[in-house]
């Protein structure tokens, strides 16, 4: 019964000796250069440690509400193209459902706009 | 939201339906590319209350975005009290016409008696908690934050840059409805995944709505994001439950997985952990046993009328589901998991009960009596009878009320820097307030379930199903834990009547029309249910089946 999956745990398997692998023979092959970047907690975006002094240690806030309407529109598309794909097959009542969630979605796009989440300055 | 949630199930739906088998032979969408999908047919009028609830939720957030500020808290209150009503009118409506049980969309939603007590029952507090929500005459401006999130170190904890007087986040009124009807999904949800959507729908409003404390601001966020973080890792335990379960039983839908677990010629293990980690989840939300550790801190923590929201309509909503899974789902496994969760009410009668002692705020206090209540629930819901199910909704409903009423007196006892919580701040309150005393004690009473009062009636018909169904030994040790309890409500009686009086005590608010209106709402149903437990026990009598 459980046949199908016999690759699947092969996958998993592989992955897991490619880890150990790179972990395991890394220190001994790799090259060392070390510099500043390597120490960072992420190599991009803003510094999280240790905090800024001005503005009572805050940071601004754009990339996170960037961030939450990207997934917010991100999410819709992805409800969108199963729908794409099969819209025939789905008929009138498909295409209803798919505008009222379109609408919805809607809605909190509109409570972001015009409460000034898309205002960069 | 509704039509997110609907799609949702949907797609989901679909598949599952038409998308898996064909999964496995690598082309995912061809049933669906080839044929037409024929539409399922929505019973508009069954699901009336509930599409009533979320389009309110979706005109408040447009209310938000378009009303200018000064006129933003009136239309809110206007138009979620409209909201509740036309709800309410609408399920009205139904349940004079019939109340047969249906299933709706597919087989998602099961309409039947159990589900329609339940939505009464959520309207119904619903309407109080957001009258509790609404009120600005006991904390000048709402209970609400008026402003952004206080940085740490920026203020002072226990002032704060909200606790200026102000106007208030009027998001709370949006977010309580769309988790009102979240609720309303969650109780009728048919299959796990429907369920888990609306649990999710029920749960992010909430977690927002903890953190918007106007005093006590990191308290407030303290709760929002414990609240957040274990809630998060429940739903996570509760979706891998929901992915084993598919496995065992190829289905998501509670009567598939009946009858997969009526035959014996599958993997038990797959049912037996995917069984564990759903309850699991569901026990979380309904701050059950040792999965309560979240509760004391969250309910201290949230804005009062937030914590009598969550305290009454979070447990409605989380019991009717543990009751739906349980009682259409798993019945004919309840051999193997009965064990478990006798331990499991156990455990929350004792923590709950020996707890709540020890306590020194009085939210605390309650949060950890909501433990041991939720032991009595589960207590009722794990007899699979009809009387273990009109049992427990009817002791839902009871207690529901008080507590919604017990918050809401508890936001009246104040003292210069917000709610006076510390028990040594309520001794001699009699004195100062009989009213507000005598109206606390019956309601103490009420928790602690002495007869005249909603809370005896209650117990009476949730332990009395359950040695019916063969659990006299667990009845001893609830029997032993509401004694327990009812000796720290007691204390409370005490400390209020025959204490003397703090110099420094706390004042108690004269509460405006809102807050008066819900804690007479919450206390005439405590002793109308008390004296007359018949009105509501005929309607979770008999022929209170599941839906199919």
């Amino acid at each position: 019964m459980l046949q199908p999956y016999v690759p699947l745990v092969l996958m998993f398997a592989l992955a897991a000796a490619f880890a150990v692998f790179s972990v395991a023979v890394a220190p001994f092959v790799g090259p060392r250069r070390d510099n500043r970047a390597k120490l960072d907690a992420y190599e991009c975006g803003i510094e999280p440690s240790p905090q800024p002094v001005v503005g009572s240690g805050r940071m601004p806030v754009a990339y996170y509400l960037t961030a939450m309407l990207f997934i917010l529109f991100d999410i819709e598309m992805v409800f969108l193209y199963p729908f794409a794909v099969s819209a025939d097959a789905l008929g009138l009542f498909g295409l209803v459902e798919i505008a009222l969630f379109i609408i919805t979605v809607g809605f909190a796009y509109a409570y972001v706009w015009r409460r000034g989440g898309l205002d960069w300055n | 939201m509704s039509a997110l949630s609907v799609t949702v199930s949907h797609t989901v739906s679909q598949a599952v339906s038409g998308g898996v088998a064909d999964a496995v032979s690598g082309a995912p969408w061809a049933v669906l590319a080839q044929g037409s999908v024929p539409a399922p047919e929505v019973d508009y009028g069954a699901i009336g209350a509930m599409l009533v609830v979320f389009a309110g939720a979706c005109l408040g957030v447009l209310v938000e975005a378009f009303f200018p500020r000064h006129v933003r808290w009136s239309s809110q209150v206007v138009l979620s009290l409209l909201t509740i009503g036309a709800a309410g009118v609408t399920f009205g409506w139904y349940v004079g016409r019939s109340t047969d049980p249906v299933t709706t969309l597919s087989g998602t939603i099961a309409i039947d008696r159990p589900t329609l007590f339940l939505w009464g029952t959520l309207l119904a507090l619903a309407l109080g908690a957001v009258l509790l929500i609404a009120d600005r005459s006991v904390e000048p401006g709402g209970s609400f934050v008026g402003h952004t999130a206080v940085a740490r170190g920026g203020v002072r904890e226990g002032v704060g840059d909200g606790a200026a007087p102000g106007g208030m986040r009027t998001e709370i009124f949006p977010l309580t409805l769309f988790a009102l009807g979240g609720m309303m999904v969650f109780c009728a949800a048919n299959d796990l995944l429907t369920m888990f959507v609306a649990l999710e729908v029920l749960s992010l409003p909430l977690y927002l709505m903890c953190g918007l404390a106007r005093r006590r601001r990191l308290l407030s966020q303290e709760a929002a994001v414990k609240y957040f973080l274990l809630g998060a890792f429940a739903s996570a335990f509760f979706l891998y439950g929901l992915a084993l379960l598919y496995g065992y039983a190829s289905s998501v839908k509670l009567s598939a997985i009946a009858e997969a677990t009526a035959g014996n010629d599958r993997s038990d293990t797959l049912l037996y952990v995917g069984l564990g980690l759903l309850v699991v989840g569901l026990l979380f939300k309904g701050s059950v046993g040792p999965f309560h550790t979240w509760t004391p801190d969250v309910y201290q923590g949230a804005p009062t009328p937030v914590t009598a929201f969550m305290a009454a309509c979070t447990k409605v909503a989380a019991f009717g589901g543990i009751v739906r899974v349980l009682n259409v789902a798993f019945k004919a496994s309840s051999w193997e998991w009965r064990g478990v969760l006798w331990a499991v009410a156990i455990v929350s009668m004792v923590v709950g009960a020996v707890l709540g002692l020890t306590q020194t705020d009085i939210k605390r206090m309650i949060a950890y009596s909501s433990v041991a209540h939720a032991g009595f629930l589960l207590v009722g819901s794990i007899a699979l009878t009809e009387q273990g199910r009109s049992g427990t909704l009817f002791y839902l409903l009871a207690y529901g009320f008080t507590t919604l009423a017990a918050f809401g007196v508890i936001s009246l006892v104040r003292a210069g820097d917000g709610e006076a919580t510390h028990l040594s701040q309520w001794a001699g309150l009699a004195k100062r307030s009989p009213l507000t005393a005598l109206v606390f004690t019956f309601l103490l009473l009420a928790l602690a379930g002495i007869p005249l009062t909603s809370g005896f009636v209650g117990k009476f018909v949730v332990f009395t199903a359950a040695v019916e169904d063969g659990m006299a030994p667990l009845v001893v040790v609830a029997v032993l834990a509401s004694a327990v309890a009812a000796f720290f409500y007691l204390r409370v009686v005490v400390l209020m009547y025959f204490s003397e009086p703090a110099s420094d005590g706390p004042t108690v608010t004269v509460p405006g029309v809102f807050t008066t209106v819900a804690i007479t709402l919450g206390v005439l149903v405590t002793l109308l249910l008390g004296v007359y437990p018949a009105v509501a026990l005929d309607w979770a009598g008999p022929g209170l089946a599941f839906a199919p």
